[in-house]
């Protein structure tokens, strides 16, 4: 078995220092928000994993035009493994949310257009997976999940424009949002920190998880080529 | 078109569309791809009567799941209308493609020498006018079984409007269900969350025109529908070449 790349190792460590340092920051560094009181420390993980899930369908939709352009498997390796990771955080996303808005809105679901796109969102990459479930021949099974990846991506920027084009009961707390959103608050300067803070950290744990998912896939290949070998002597 | 036209058409293709590039020759391979499906459809008469009666069937069964009176009616009528040709479509998408495939057609479309565009906006217009055949009949019946008049110029260009959106992506990704294991199930599967956004803004400009809002209110869900509508044929036409790559 190849070993773990010493620049993945370091990786491991400094992401998982950094979700410890980020633990900190979200439930001790960051003040209690006056309103809501703890229960707005959901705050910071829930919009980071969003930014996950969001990013990481972004990657898959340049991985897939990339793979289009030039027919290399990596990079629809890089799409697959990118949409496994962002249907994970969309639903730590979804859930967490549901979390606040139990005591905050007084229901743990809601019909609101951000809610329901965000879900949808989550529902086109779960339907992308299908889709290559579905396909045999490898190279068709990339270059459907490539143009299903790019057209997919299309409703994500819905869900982010909806915000502002529907009337929403969701907080917009990053810019200027209509302030009578049930849940709405003004950061303060350490929540701040504390919320960069997440994303940051986050980030990096896409990033580590893409990577090991990447690796993943590549030992898997192996055992199955050695399966064939042992199987046709 | 009389029909020796368009065997003419086809007989001369390979001969002056792979040289002459011009949007004429283009325009007539679509002409005559379009032609192709509504003289098939015209001779078997399956796909819209199915799209049809299965489009009268989703109305009865909205009429006994939401007790269709007048004054919900009023409310729902958009959407039970968007439900229904949804639904009418997808059945219409998956089978215009799975008569290419099982028959062999869409590599013989393959194989003539237009541009792999072309083959796409043919199959998406012929889709487009099984999709209006349809509406076409259910819209005066709806307003007839229900009373609500819909023969508004604004309902009626939403309708169209959110037709086009719906059959440029439904062409797209029933192309692709339709090579994969679980095709009929899998292209609504595919195709809903992806054409939401094109089915919102369809619902509610719809919704507007019934309810009598003023344009005002509208505009907005109007825009929306026309930007999905640009956004979704641009991205099939430029990716449509690599779902029927061989």
């Amino acid at each position: 078995m190849e070993p773990i790349p010493k620049t993945l190792k370091a990786l491991n460590w400094i992401t998982g220092a950094l979700f410890v340092a980020a633990l900190y920051m979200v439930l001790f560094f960051a003040p209690r928000e006056a309103v809501m009181g703890d229960v707005q420390r959901v705050f910071y993980f829930h919009v980071a994993a969003g930014w996950v899930g969001a990013l990481a369908f972004l990657v898959t939709a340049i991985a897939g035009g990339i793979y289009l352009a030039r027919g290399e498997r990596r990079w629809d390796l890089v799409a697959m493994a990118s949409v496994e990771i962002g249907v994970i955080f969309t639903f730590a996303n979804i859930v967490s949310g549901s979390i606040w808005a139990r005591p905050i809105w007084n229901t743990w679901w809601t019909w609101d257009p951000r809610l329901v796109t965000a879900t949808v969102m989550e529902l086109v990459y779960i339907a992308y997976l299908m889709l290559r479930q579905g396909i045999e021949d490898p190279d068709r099974r990339a270059r459907f999940g490539a143009v299903y990846g790019i057209v997919g991506f299309l409703s994500v920027p819905l869900t982010f424009l909806s915000i502002r084009i529907f009337r929403t009961i969701h907080p917009v707390v990053i810019g200027s949002g209509d302030p009578t959103a049930l849940g709405a608050f003004d950061m303060s300067p350490k929540m701040r920190v504390a919320f960069f803070f997440s994303l940051f950290t986050f980030t990096f744990v896409y990033v580590t998880l893409l990577w090991h998912r990447l690796r993943l896939q590549r030992l898997s290949e192996k055992v199955e080529q050695m399966k064939m070998k042992i199987l046709s002597v | 078109m009389p029909e020796a036209g368009s065997t003419k058409v086809l007989d001369d293709q390979p001969v002056t569309l792979r040289r002459s590039s011009g949007l004429g020759a283009y325009l007539r391979s679509i002409g005559a791809i379009v032609w192709k499906d509504l003289v098939v459809e015209l001779r078997s008469r399956e796909l819209i009567s199915a799209m049809l009666v299965f489009a009268l069937l989703v109305i009865l069964i909205f009429n006994f799941a939401l007790e269709l009176d007048i004054r919900t009616r009023e409310t729902v009528t958009s959407g039970v209308l968007w439900v229904t040709f949804a639904f009418a479509g997808t059945l219409g998408l998956n089978r215009s493609m799975a008569v290419e495939k099982d028959r062999g057609c869409l590599d013989g479309l393959l194989l003539v020498p237009v541009d792999r565009s072309a083959i796409y906006f043919g199959k998406a217009i012929g889709n487009l006018v099984f999709m209006l055949i349809v509406e076409v009949i259910v819209i005066p019946l709806y307003s007839v079984l229900y009373n609500v008049n819909l023969f508004q110029p604004g309902l009626l260009a939403v309708i169209l409007l959110g037709s086009i959106g719906y059959v440029a992506v439904g062409t797209l990704l029933s192309s692709m269900a339709v090579h994969t294991r679980t095709r009929d199930v899998l292209l609504p599967i595919l195709l809903f969350p992806v054409v939401l956004p094109v089915l919102v803004p369809a619902v509610k400009a719809s919704n507007g025109f019934l309810q009598g809002f003023e344009m005002a209110e509208i505009w907005p869900w109007l825009n929306l529908l026309i930007v999905y509508d640009v956004i979704f044929i641009a991205i099939a036409f430029m990716v449509f070449d690599y779902v029927v790559e061989e």
